[in-house]
């Protein structure tokens, strides 16, 4: 049985049908790919994923659990964690507070009454944690600086942090090279290829770059104009003539 | 039949000035993103303009009608904008909110303090005569009426005229989508948004001038609740149609025209409900006019351009300093205590209990605005909710009042997370906008109820036992503010004020880390409610009866402003806003100005949260701080040449807004 798995997605905006019956599904520890070109429904499809859109049709189903309609904070809860396309880190934060919200969260520590006991400061196998997932991501040097402070490519690390500090199931990756140059981009697949293999967490990846997504993707899914055009192996799959059409624009 | 047509005819004149004014407020919405609350203290200062130059100093209609409505009311528009709000283009919706608040609490005690306290009876309308009769069939109108028709009518035709004919007016319609875009293709946005500042404006002042002579007197008071009428006519517009905010300010009058004429005369109902229309239509349009919530607030498409804002932790002090700033607060504050307790005249230990008791109201703003991130403006009114409840409750069944104001806080707290769950799903503005229409509701309807309010004489409120001298009660309002204060640091400190801080940087990462919003800020209001009403409960035993001018909406309006000047983040903040509330009028009275100055001084304050997020004090402080850092010898600084630039101590953010004083 699959970790994730979203049955005929459709959602129409205003006469448009942004995805129309997209099936995909990630089993646990994968790394699957989903590409397409700009306006193919891939936001759409994500956000129908984290529950931010609801879709007009289908079913997503986790764990075995139906979740179709359940707030993001929810899906959060049961193993969703997720980077932004658009960088979105807590202003005023430093590095470490990044983590240690999210393993405060995580543990559902969330009490008034704990709180007015102060008893619900991080402990010191919480903070260990976080040096931890620090360590990892090679963020150590930074921990204490505010997030305003870092680079893009960093900064994004950070969410990739954040993230990882819920222990998630499944972490869905938005874009991540976007704002990136290539360098960058190479050295946050280098450390999300190290993750994965550390803590075994399946990844869907919805990206633009096609390296990126050739040297970080078993399994492939390819978006235009909001159905699948194709699916498999990622090498089969960039091969395919159709995808190439689509999403290269050359010519074959 | 003929009875229900008179009415609504009677009704559209009024609707009318409702109309203009939420016209106005909407040009300026869509054009700088400023929801204008100082709309109804610019249609206050036309009319006292034009009284001035028409009654005072007898000049002709023609001359003094331009006067006020062509040519100062235009000018206090450009003044507006070119010293606040441009500079606000780019800022969060909070600081253009804060700003705008600011000056609707400054600008009618500026323009009450030039009136002066004299007579403005007597104001004459801009008609030839204004009793003069006119029938058209079976339907009656004065003089006043037809100017409102005649120059509302002269006005819409000439907006529209405007937008679909004139240059400016498509410029005007560029600079919504995105001031920078715009200027981009060579348009000057600022010359654009002054434009529409000063039209915006001269709607203000036109109804300003056409609804004057229908008030016995010009008051501040009347142009408040006039902006709420035409606020109610914005939200009905989803702040965005023109078309549609004169057809929701024309609606607006006819129902309550409507509702003077159906309902009893001598009815309860009657007394509160029809001059209270336009709240209780402002809060039902806001928490169920469906296009609200998915109005967007104004967004610039090119704000991703922008430099980030600098590192709230980049000042950082040495570990000495913060130290010796603590100690140097909490022996201010020791000696203060000790010397209201030894050596202060009645009057002055007065002074200091009231300053202990506001702080601890104004703790409440702590939690919502600067933990929460929200602006309420019905901390006053939770206040009031919080003694009321306390004094009905020992009234009623002889309790001991003590463990009753625990009672009394949370029935505030209680009340606060029930207006909080429909208002949370509007956010930002329209929550404040939601809070101002309770506090409206809560005076005008509810206070004046028995049950509530006690009616026409203030409930009674005894002090606890044993607490009758008036050094054991200044004792007991410390020892209140110190529990309260620590309890806000802890939620701070603690997961609570964590997840809050998450939120305020991000709403969507704070969920996609599994953070409830809503239950966290439902949280943050309920907890803000109690502590407000913990605080009101407090001032009327103070006082002896839970005297409901002490919790009217104005209040809260100023409590915001006072706080945000001095310091909403911090424990400190709100007991410095505490001491500032009730010395202020003091020093006024030292140095001989009336005490209305200090609404215009904080108010005007207010407009610095833009640049001081922190607070005036705060900001200062660590200024301060930062010069003393760079004189002490080396091994005491912390700046830059200890550990080259970039290598910052390990010093978290939230260090450096933790308070000092009050916790010890």
């Amino acid at each position: 049985m699959a970790l994730l798995d979203a049955q005929r997605i459709t959602k129409h905006f205003a006469g448009i049908t942004a995805l129309d019956g997209v099936s995909l599904s990630v089993d646990a520890g994968e790394a699957v790919g989903l590409i397409g070109p700009n306006g193919a429904g891939k936001t759409t499809f994500f956000n129908c994923l984290l529950g931010i859109l609801r879709p007009d049709t289908g079913t997503v189903t986790f764990d075995d659990c139906d979740i179709t309609t359940l707030p993001t904070y929810r899906r959060a809860r049961l193993g969703f964690g997720r980077t932004f396309q658009r960088m979105e880190l807590f202003a005023g934060m430093s590095v470490r507070d990044h983590l240690l919200v999210a393993e405060r969260s995580r543990l559902g520590t969330g009490r008034l009454w704990k709180d007015l006991l102060n008893l619900s400061g991080p402990g010191a196998d919480e903070r260990e944690r976080a040096e931890h997932t620090l360590a990892l991501l090679g963020l150590t040097d930074v921990a204490d600086r505010p997030v305003e402070a870092l680079s893009l490519g960093r900064g994004r690390l950070v969410e990739v942090g954040r993230a990882l500090m819920t222990e998630p199931k499944l972490l869905l990756l938005d874009e991540p090279s976007s704002g990136l140059d290539a360098q960058e981009t190479e050295a946050l697949a280098a450390t999300l290829r190290d993750v994965q293999a550390a803590r075994g967490t399946a990844v869907l990846l919805v990206e633009h770059d096609v390296e990126f997504v050739r040297t970080f993707a078993s399994r492939l899914y390819v978006l235009d104009f909001g159905t699948l055009i194709a699916q498999g192996p990622t090498a089969e799959v960039l091969a395919d003539g159709t995808v190439r059409r689509a999403y290269l624009g050359e010519t074959v | 039949m003929t009875d229900l047509l008179t009415y609504v005819i009677k009704g559209v004149p009024l609707g009318c000035v409702f109309a203009l004014l939420a016209i106005g407020l909407v040009l300026t919405y869509k054009t700088s993103g400023v929801f204008n609350l100082a709309f109804g203290a610019q249609a206050f200062l036309a009319a006292a303009v034009y009284y001035d130059v028409r009654v005072r100093h007898g000049w002709p209609t023609l001359p003094a009608f331009s006067f006020a409505v062509l040519v100062v009311s235009p000018l206090v528009g450009l003044l507006l904008e070119r010293l606040i709000f441009r500079y606000l283009r780019t800022a969060s919706p909070l600081a253009k909110l804060v700003s705008a608040l600011g000056l609707l609490v400054a600008l009618p005690s500026i323009v009450q303090l030039w009136l002066g306290k004299g007579q403005t009876f007597g104001v004459v309308g801009i008609w030839w005569d204004d009793n003069a009769l006119y029938r058209f069939g079976d339907f009656v109108l004065d003089g006043k009426q037809m100017a409102i028709l005649v120059c509302t009518g002269a006005a819409v035709v000439a907006l529209g005229l405007l937008f679909r004919y004139a240059p400016i007016g498509l410029r005007m319609r560029a600079v919504v989508e995105s001031p920078r875009m715009t200027e981009l293709a060579g348009v000057n946005a600022d010359r654009v948004g002054g434009f529409s500042w000063m039209l915006s404006s001269l709607f203000a002042g036109l109804a300003g001038v056409l609804l004057a002579p229908s008030f016995a007197q010009l008051g501040a008071n009347d142009f408040t609740t006039l902006l709420v009428a035409a606020i109610a006519a914005a939200a009905f517009a989803r702040l965005t149609s023109i078309p549609l905010a004169l057809l929701g300010g024309i609606l607006l009058g006819v129902g309550q025209a409507l509702l003077a004429g159906y309902l009893p005369p001598a009815s309860l109902l009657a007394r509160n409900l029809r001059p209270s229309l336009p709240f209780i239509a402002l809060f039902l349009l806001l928490l169920f006019w469906p296009g609200l919530r998915t109005a967007t607030q104004s967004k610039d498409p090119m704000a991703g351009v922008d430099p980030p804002p600098l590192p709230p932790a980049a000042e950082e002090r040495s570990h000495l300093l913060t130290v010796g700033t603590r100690v140097f607060g909490v022996v201010v504050f020791g000696v203060l205590v000790l010397l209201s307790l030894t050596t202060f005249s009645s009057y002055w230990l007065l002074i200091f209990t009231q300053a202990a008791v506001y702080s601890t109201i104004f703790l409440s703003i702590t939690v919502i605005t600067g933990m929460g991130g929200q602006v309420s403006l019905a901390q006053a009114t939770f206040a009031g909710i919080g003694a009321f409840a306390t004094a009905q409750i020992v009234d009623t069944w002889g309790f001991a009042v003590l463990p009753t104001m625990l009672v009394g806080a949370l029935v505030a707290a209680v009340i606060g997370a029930l207006l909080a769950v429909p208002a949370l799903r509007l956010g930002g503005l329209f929550l404040s906008l939601g809070t101002l229409a309770f506090a409206l509701m809560f005076q005008y309807v509810l206070v004046p109820m028995e049950w509530v309010g006690g009616g026409l004489t203030p409930l009674e409120m005894p002090r606890p036992a044993g607490l009758d001298d008036d050094k054991a009660f200044f004792l007991f309002c410390i020892a209140v503010l110190a529990v309260v204060s620590v309890i806000v640091i802890l939620i701070r400190k603690g997961t609570t004020g964590q997840f809050l801080d998450a939120l305020r940087g991000s709403e969507v990462a704070a969920q996609s880390i599994g953070i409830n919003p809503v239950r966290s800020k439902i949280l943050v209001f309920a907890v803000s409610a109690g502590i407000a009403g913990l605080g009101g409960a407090l001032l009327s035993m103070q006082e002896g009866e839970a005297n409901p001018v002490r919790f009217e909406y104005t209040w809260g309006l100023f409590f915001v402003v006072i706080v945000v000047t001095l310091g909403a983040r911090t424990v400190e903040g709100a007991i410095n806003a505490g001491l500032g509330f009730m010395l202020m009028p003091e020093v006024l009275k030292w140095v001989g100005l009336p005490a209305s100055w200090q609404f215009v001084v904080f108010g005007l304050g207010a407009i610095t949260y833009a640049k001081y997020p922190d607070g005036v004090l705060e900001a200062n402080k660590r200024k301060s701080l930062a010069f003393i850092d760079r004189h002490l010898p080396k091994r005491f600084r912390t700046g830059p040449d200890r550990g080259g630039p970039g290598a910052a101590a390990p010093v978290a953010p939230a260090d450096v807004a933790v308070p000092t004083g009050g916790a010890s």
